[in-house]
C-alpha cells in the first residue's frame, strides 16, 4: 500500500476517536449514565484493537484494507441534509410491500418516522436517539447485552460512536400484524462513514415481521457499520427480511445479534443483490429450550463485489433446532465468503442443527470461500453441514435447450431454480413476487449497475416475463 | 437408556495401552537441549556433507524466528525444547550384517510389537525399515528390492549413497520454512526412510517403516522421502508405538512424497503412539507434516491413516495436485479417548487441470477427548474441471467429548465442482437395541457399529494392516463403546 | 413358556399397556390383532427389553425366569427373538459379520464351542435357502440398501439363524407383496417345532392364511379384550373392529 493510503487509514481511526471523544464530552451532561459508560469502554476497546485485519480468523478472506484507505468523512452525517430536505429528495412515492415504512436517509429519519410511533397494541417504533432517553428503562436492559463480541473492533466502534438507528418494542402477547419496513438509504457525496445502532425487543409470545433494507443510490465511498440487537422472549416469533442493494463503492457491515428464549422462533432471510463490500454477521444464541432459528440467505454478486456472510449459532441449551441455508451465484470478479459456525454446548442434548452453503461459480476470475464449521460438545445431537461449489447442471442445460430454449434462458431458468429455495421461503407474497422479479432482473444483468433504489423500482404486480413458456419446462 | 450407556462407555474407555513397555537397550544420546551446536553435532555424528549441515542450520535459524502455531482446536501444554534430547540411538556395537546380529532385546521389542522382522520377511513379503528412537536399526528385504532397482534404506544411509537424489528432492515438497515443526525437524532430524522407485517399476512388496520411541525425554524427528518416478508404484506402510511414560514426548516428523507422470504412491499409517493415561498424563505430542506432490500428469497419491494414539495429534496429510489429471486421496479414521486431542484432516491443492481429490474422514470421540477435522480444498484459477468430494463424519461416544469440523473451501475456477458433506451423530439407540436383540453384548455391538462406521476407510488399507487396524480400533474403544 | 400378568407399560408418563394378560405355551402360534395405537408393538418391544418403555406394574415370566430382570442381549440369548417392524440399518457392518458375532456370543453364553468358519458358512447357506434369500449377504451391510420386502425376509432369515424359542414378529407382513408374504410365512412355518412358540402381530388376516394360528387375540386400549381361534380373525376381517368396541362399551 502506498504511504499515502496508509496515512489515510491511520487518520481514519484517529478521526473517529477524536469524534467519539468530542461527543462524549459534549453529551457529558445529557447522556444516560449507563450509555456513557458503555461508550467509554467501547472507545478504549476500539482504540486498542484498531480495524480488523486478515490475521483474524473472521476476516481471513475479507480484507478491509483497501476500503479503509479510501477517503471518508466521519462527520458527514452531521453535515448532510436535514430530514425535511430529505423528504423531497427521495422519490419513493409508493410502498409496494404493504408495510409501515420507516426511512432513514443518510442517517436521518424522514418525516413521519422522526418521532415516536406508538401503535394501539402498545408496539413502539422510534429513532434510537430518542429511545435511549425517553424509553431508557426499556432500552437499558437489552442494549449492549447481545452485541458481545470480544475482539471485534467494529462492534466496539459502533457502541462508542453510534448516533442513530431504530428501536422497536413489541409488548408481551402482542401479535403485530402490520409488517415494519426499515429503510436505510444512502445518497450523499460526502463519503459517509456511519455507525448505526438498532434494537428490537419482542415480549413474551409476541410476533413481528420486519424488513430491513440497506440501499444506496450514489456511487460514492460509503462505510456503514450497522448493528442490530434482537431479544426474542419466550414463545415470541420474529421474521426478519434483509434486502441489500448497495452501489459498488459502498461498504456495508451489518451485525445482527439475537438472543432467543424458550420456544421462540427467529427466521431471517437475507437477500443481497449488490454492494461493494457486504459483510453480514448473524449471531444467534439459542438460550431457551425449544427455540428455533432459521437463518437463510441469497447473494448474487458480480463486478468486483465482495460478500461475506457469517452465521454463528450457539445451542446453549437442549432441544433447540437451527437451520442455515445460504445460496449464491458469483460472476465476473466477485468474491463470496461464507462462514458458518454451529456450536453445540455441553448438555445441549437433542439438538438438531443443519447448515448448508451452495454456490454457483460462473467465472474463473471469481472466488468462492466457504467454511462450514461444526463445534460439538454434546453427544445426543443430529448435526450436519454441507457446502458445494459447482456450475449449472450441464445435463439439465442440454435437456432444456433440446426443448428449444436458448442457452441464455436455459441458464436463467436453472439459476432461478437454484435460488428459488431461498426466495420461496419469503412469506410476504408481495415481497416474494418482487424478489423473484428483482432476482430475475439481477441475473439478466439489468440491475447490476443499480442506478435506482431497488425499493422504488420493484413492481410486484407485474409478473416476471421470459421469452419462454416456463410451464413447459 | 442413557445411564446404562454411560456405564458401558466408561467400561469401554478404560482399556490400557498395550504397547507401553520399555526396552532395555543401551542407547547413546547427546544430552538435553537445542542450539546451533546441537545441530552441528547431529550432522557430524551422521557424517553429513556440508550442504546438509547448511540445510539444517538454515532451518534452525528460521525456526528461531517462528512461533508455535495456535490455530488448531488443541490445548497444548508448553514445550520446553531445552528439556528434550534431540538425538538418541541404540548403541551399535558394530555394523550389522544380518538379522542375527541385531540386539536380541531389540528383536524382542519388535516381536512384542507384533512385527517379527524375520517373520515379516519370510511370510508377508513386506520390506521393513525399523526406526527406533531416532535411528533406523534394520531394513529387511534389500536384495529383492535391489534387483528391481528400488532404493529403500534409512535416510542417513541414503544421504551417503545417493546424495544427489536426496539433495534434489529433500525439502522440495515441505520446505524447512513451511511451519514451525517442519523447521524444527529440518534442523534436527535424525533418521528416517528413503525410498525411490525407478521408472516403470511396480514395487513387488509393500514397503514398511516401523517407528518406535523408546528412550525417555527424547524427541523423535524422522523424515521420510518417497519418490516414484514415471509409471512407478509403491504401497508404503508406517506404524508407530511408544512406551508408557509420564512426560509428554515430542514427535515432529516430515513425510514428503513426489510422484512423476503416471506414478502412484499409496501411503498408509497406523498411528498408535502412547496416548497418555486415563487422566491425561503423558503421551506423545504428534506434530507431523505429511505432504505429497503429484508432480506428473496422471499421478496419484493416496493417504490412509488410522489414528488411535498420541496425546495430541496435529497432522494434515496433503496433496498438491500439480500434474494434469492427477489424483489425491485422503482416508482417515481418528479415534480419541480419555483426554486425547486430535486436530487432523487434509489439504487438497488443485493446480493442474482435471485433477480430482477425495477426502473421507471418520472421527470417533470418547471419554473427555476432542476430535477435530480440519481441511482445506483449494482450487486455483487454472485447475479446470477439477473435482473434490469430501465427507467428514463424527461419532460421539459419551457426553463429555467433543467433535468438531472445520473445513475450508476456496475456489477460483468456474468449471470446478466441490462438494463437502458432514454429519455428527451418536450411535443410535435403535442400532444398539437391534444388535443386542440379536444377542450381542453392548460392547460387542458398539465395536461392530464403530468398525462398520469406519469401514470405508479401513477398506483402503492393505490386507495385513487392515486386520491390525481393526483390532486397534476395538482396543482403543474397548470398554468405551457405548 | 411365557406368562404375562397384569402388565402396565408407559412411555414418557403416558400409559400404553394397562393390565395385559397373555400365556403362550411351547408349540403354539398366537396372533395378536387390533387397531392402530392399541399397544401391539409396545408389547413386542417390552418383551425384547427396549428401555424406552417403562414397566410400571405386572410381571413377565419366561421359562420360569423373571424376564424383566434380564438385559436385552441375555433375553435374546435365552431365545427371545423380535422381528422388527422397522429393521434398523447398520452401515458398514456386513450381514455375515453381524450373524457370526451374534451366534458366537449366543453360543458362548450357552457354553457351546464356537462354530468354525466353514461350519458357519454352511449353516448360513442352509438358512438362506430356507427363506429363499438370494442376495449375497457377505458384502451387504445390515439392512442397508435392502428393499422393504428384503428387510422383512432378512428378519426371518435371522430368526432361522438364531433358532429362538419365542419369536415375536411385529407386523412382519406389512408392506410385503404376495410372493414375499408367502416366503416369509413359509419360513415361519418351517421353523415351527413343538419346542418353540411364535407370536405374530398383524393387521391383516391374510398372513394367517399362511401361518395358521392356534389362538387369535384382539388388543384394544392396552389390553387383550378378546381371544378366540382362527375364526375370530376371519370375523374381524369381515366386520372390522367396531363390533368389539361396541361389545366393550356395552359391558361397561
Amino acid at each position: 500500500m502506498s504511504n499515502k493510503a496508509k496515512e489515510i487509514a491511520i487518520n481514519l481511526k484517529q478521526d473517529l476517536l477524536k469524534k467519539i471523544d468530542g461527543n462524549i464530552k459534549a453529551k457529558s451532561n445529557s447522556e444516560q449514565a449507563w450509555l456513557e459508560k458503555l461508550r467509554k469502554d467501547a472507545r478504549a476497546e476500539f482504540d486498542l484493537l484498531g480495524f480488523p485485519t486478515v490475521k483474524l480468523e473472521a476476516w481471513r478472506k475479507t480484507n478491509l484494507k483497501s476500503y479503509l484507505e479510501r477517503k471518508f468523512d466521519v462527520n458527514a452525517i452531521d453535515k448532510d441534509l436535514s430530514s425535511s430536505e430529505a423528504n423531497t429528495a427521495l422519490m419513493c412515492e409508493a410502498n409496494k410491500y404493504d408495510t409501515d415504512l420507516y426511512t432513514q436517509y443518510n442517517g436521518h429519519w424522514m418525516k413521519g418516522a422522526d418521532g415516536v410511533t406508538t401503535y394501539d397494541n402498545g408496539t413502539i417504533v422510534c429513532p434510537m436517539s430518542i429511545a435511549i432517553n425517553i424509553f431508557s428503562e426499556l432500552v437499558e436492559p437489552h442494549f449492549g447485552k447481545y452485541a458481545i463480541d470480544k475482539g471485534n473492533a467494529l462492534t466496539a466502534l459502533n457502541t462508542a460512536d453510534f448516533v442513530e438507528g431504530y428501536f422497536v418494542y413489541v409488548p408481551d402477547n402482542v401479535e403485530h400484524d402490520r409488517s415494519l419496513q426499515m429503510v436505510n438509504l444512502i445518497d450523499s457525496d460526502n463519503n459517509i462513514f456511519a455507525n448505526m445502532r438498532n434494537l428490537v425487543v419482542l415480549g413474551k409470545n409476541s410476533k413481528l415481521r420486519m424488513l430491513h433494507c440497506d440501499d444506496s443510490v450514489s456511487e460514492n465511498n460509503c462505510f456503514i457499520n450497522n448493528i442490530t440487537e434482537i431479544s426474542i422472549a419466550d414463545g415470541a416469533k420474529l421474521d426478519l427480511y434483509k434486502l441489500q442493494n448497495k452501489d459498488n463503492e459502498s461498504v456495508v457491515i451489518t451485525s445482527t445479534f439475537v438472543e432467543q428464549g424458550a420456544d421462540s422462533n427467529f427466521a431471517s432471510n437475507t437477500i443481497i443483490l449488490n454492494g461493494g463490500l457486504v459483510k453480514n454477521d448473524t449471531k444467534v444464541l439459542l438460550n431457551g429450550r425449544g427455540a428455533n432459528a432459521d437463518v437463510i440467505g441469497l447473494y448474487l454478486m458480480d463486478g468486483h463485489q465482495l460478500v461475506d456472510n457469517h452465521v454463528h449459532i450457539t445451542h446453549a441449551v437442549s432441544n433447540c433446532t437451527s437451520n442455515q441455508l445460504f445460496k449464491g451465484i458469483v460472476d465476473e470478479y466477485a468474491h463470496s465468503v461464507f462462514n458458518g459456525h454451529t456450536l453445540v454446548a455441553k448438555d445441549a442434548q437433542q439438538t438438531l442443527a443443519f447448515q448448508n452453503n451452495n454456490n454457483i461459480q460462473l467465472t474463473k476470475t471469481s472466488k468462492i470461500d466457504t467454511n462450514p464449521f461444526l463445534e460439538i460438545y454434546a453427544d445426543d445431537v443430529k448435526c450436519s453441514h454441507g457446502a458445494t461449489v459447482g456450475q449449472l447442471d450441464t445435463a439439465a442445460m442440454f435437456y432444456i435447450m433440446q426443448r428449444g430454449i436458448c442457452e441464455r434462458n436455459a441458464k436463467m431458468l436453472l439459476m432461478l431454480a437454484f435460488v428459488g429455495q431461498v426466495i420461496d421461503k419469503i412469506e410476504l407474497p408481495n415481497l416474494r413476487a418482487s424478489m423473484t422479479e428483482l432476482v430475475g432482473k439481477r441475473l439478466k444483468g439489468e440491475l447490476s449497475s443499480c442506478d435506482q433504489c431497488s425499493i422504488t423500482c420493484a413492481e410486484p404486480d407485474k409478473p416476471i416475463h421470459f421469452e419462454i413458456d416456463m410451464s413447459k419446462v | 437408556m442413557a445411564k446404562s450407556e454411560d456405564i458401558i462407555i466408561d467400561e469401554v474407555t478404560s482399556s490400557d495401552y498395550k504397547y507401553g513397555f520399555t526396552t532395555d537397550i543401551e542407547s547413546e544420546d547427546i544430552g538435553k537441549g537445542l542450539s546451533e551446536d546441537v545441530v552441528r553435532i547431529i550432522s557430524a555424528k551422521k557424517n553429513e556433507p556440508e550442504w546438509l549441515l547448511e540445510f539444517r542450520l538454515k532451518a534452525y535459524r528460521k525456526w528461531l524466528t517462528m512461533e508455535q502455531p495456535d490455530w488448531a482446536h488443541l490445548k497444548i501444554s508448553p514445550i520446553d525444547f531445552q528439556e528434550i534430547i534431540f538425538y538418541s540411538a541404540p548403541k551399535k556395537k558394530k555394523e550389522l550384517e544380518s538379522l542375527d546380529e541385531v540386539d536380541p532385546e531389540l528383536l524382542d521389542t519388535f516381536n512384542k510389537l507384533g512385527i517379527s522382522l524375520e517373520e515379516q520377511k519370510v511370510l508377508s513379503g513386506v520390506a521393513v525399515d525399523a526406526v527406533i528412537d531416532s535411528v533406523s536399526v534394520k531394513t529387511t528385504f534389500t536384495d529383492v528390492l535391489e534387483k528391481k532397482g528400488i532404493i529403500f534404506m534409512s535416510f542417513s544411509e541414503a544421504v551417503q549413497k545417493y546424495p544427489d537424489l536426496i539433495k534434489k528432492y529433500m525439502g522440495s515438497v515441505v520446505p524447512p520454512s513451511d511451519n514451525y515443526f517442519a523447521a524444527l525437524n529440518s534442523a534436527v532430524f535424525s533418521d528416517g526412510s528413503f525410498c525411490y522407485i525407478p521408472k516403470g517399476v511396480r514395487s513387488p512388496v509393500e514397503l514398511s517403516t516401523y517407528f518406535r520411541i523408546n528412550a525417555a525425554n527424547t524427541g523423535q524427528f524422522e523424515r521420510t522421502l518417497i519418490v516414484a518416478d514415471e509409471g512407478a508404484y509403491v504401497s508404503y506402510l508406517e506404524g508407530c508405538t511408544a512406551p508408557q511414560r509420564d512426560e509428554n514426548q515430542l514427535h515432529a516428523a516430515i513425510v514428503e512424497i513426489v510422484t512423476h507422470d503416471n506414478a502412484e504412491v499409496k501411503y498408509s499409517t497406523v498411528q498408535n503412539w502412547y496416548p497418555g493415561d486415563k487422566n491425561g498424563v503423558g503421551g506423545i505430542f504428534n506434530f507431523v507434516t505429511k505432504r505429497g506432490l503429484c508432480k506428473g500428469h496422471h499421478s496419484k497419491i493416496s493417504w490412509t491413516q488410522v489414528e488411535t494414539g498420541s496425546a495430541v495429534t496435529w497432522k494434515y496429510p496433503s496433496c498438491i495436485l500439480k500434474g494434469d489429471h492427477s489424483v489425491g486421496e485422503f482416508y482417515s479414521v481418528a479415534v480419541t479417548n480419555n483426554y486425547q486431542q486430535a486436530d487432523t484432516g487434509s489439504k487438497m491443492i488443485h493446480i493442474g487441470k482435471n485433477t480430482k481429490s477425495t477426502i473421507i474422514s471418520k472421527g470417533i470421540s470418547a471419554g473427555k477427548s476432542h476430535n477435530s477435522y480440519r481441511g482445506l480444498v483449494k482450487v486455483s484459477a487454472n485447475a479446470d474441471n477439477s473435482r473434490n468430494f469430501s465427507q467428514c463424519d463424527s461419532l460421539l461416544l459419551g457426553s463429555e467429548c467433543g467433535a468438531h469440523t472445520f473445513p475450508y473451501i476456496d475456489t477460483a475456477n468456474e468449471t470446478t465442482v466441490v462438494e463437502h458433506e458432514a454429519t455428527t451423530s451418536k450411535i443410535s439407540d435403535e442400532q444398539l437395541f437391534y444388535c443386542q436383540q440379536r444377542g450381542l453384548s453392548p460392547e460387542k455391538s458398539i465395536g461392530l457399529i464403530v468398525n462398520g462406521y469406519a469401514k470405508e476407510v479401513l477398506n483402503q488399507l492393505p490386507m495385513e494392516f487392515a486386520a491390525e487396524a481393526q483390532k486397534l480400533l476395538a482396543i482403543s474403544l474397548e470398554n468405551s463403546v457405548g | 413358556m411365557l406368562e404375562i400378568k397384569n402388565l402396565h407399560v408407559s412411555v414418557e408418563g403416558k400409559e400404553i399397556l394397562s393390565g395385559l394378560y397373555l400365556t403362550v405355551n411351547a408349540g403354539e402360534v398366537h396372533a395378536i390383532m387390533g387397531p392402530n395405537g392399541t399397544g401391539k408393538s409396545t408389547l413386542a418391544a417390552v418383551i425384547a427389553g427396549n428401555e424406552a418403555y417403562d414397566v410400571t406394574e405386572g410381571e413377565i415370566i419366561y421359562k420360569g425366569k423373571n424376564l424383566l430382570e434380564l438385559s436385552i442381549e441375555d433375553r435374546a440369548r435365552e431365545g427371545v427373538f423380535l422381528g422388527f417392524q422397522y429393521p434398523v440399518e447398520i452401515p458398514g457392518v456386513s450381514m455375515t459379520n453381524f450373524m457370526r458375532t451374534a451366534i458366537d456370543e449366543i453360543r458362548e453364553y450357552r457354553g457351546q464351542e464356537p462354530l468354525s468358519a466353514g461350519a458357519f458358512l454352511k449353516y448360513m447357506k442352509e438358512k438362506k435357502e430356507l427363506v429363499e434369500m438370494h442376495a449375497k449377504l457377505n458384502n451387504r451391510s445390515v439392512n442397508q440398501g435392502f428393499s422393504g420386502g428384503e428387510k422383512k425376509k432378512n428378519e426371518i432369515f435371522q430368526m432361522a439363524m438364531l433358532e429362538p424359542t419365542l419369536s415375536f414378529l411385529d407386523e412382519t407382513d406389512s408392506g410385503l407383496d404376495i410372493d414375499a408374504l408367502r416366503i416369509v410365512a413359509k419360513g415361519v412355518t418351517a421353523l415351527k417345532s413343538p419346542d418353540n412358540a411364535t407370536v405374530v402381530i398383524t393387521h391383516y388376516q391374510r398372513l394367517l392364511d399362511y401361518i395358521v394360528p392356534d389362538f387369535v387375540h384382539v388388543m384394544y386400549d392396552g389390553k387383550i379384550v378378546k381371544t378366540g381361534d382362527r375364526s375370530l380373525a376371519l370375523e374381524l376381517e369381515e366386520n372390522g373392529y367396531d363390533w368389539i368396541k361396541k361389545e366393550l362399551e356395552a359391558k361397561k
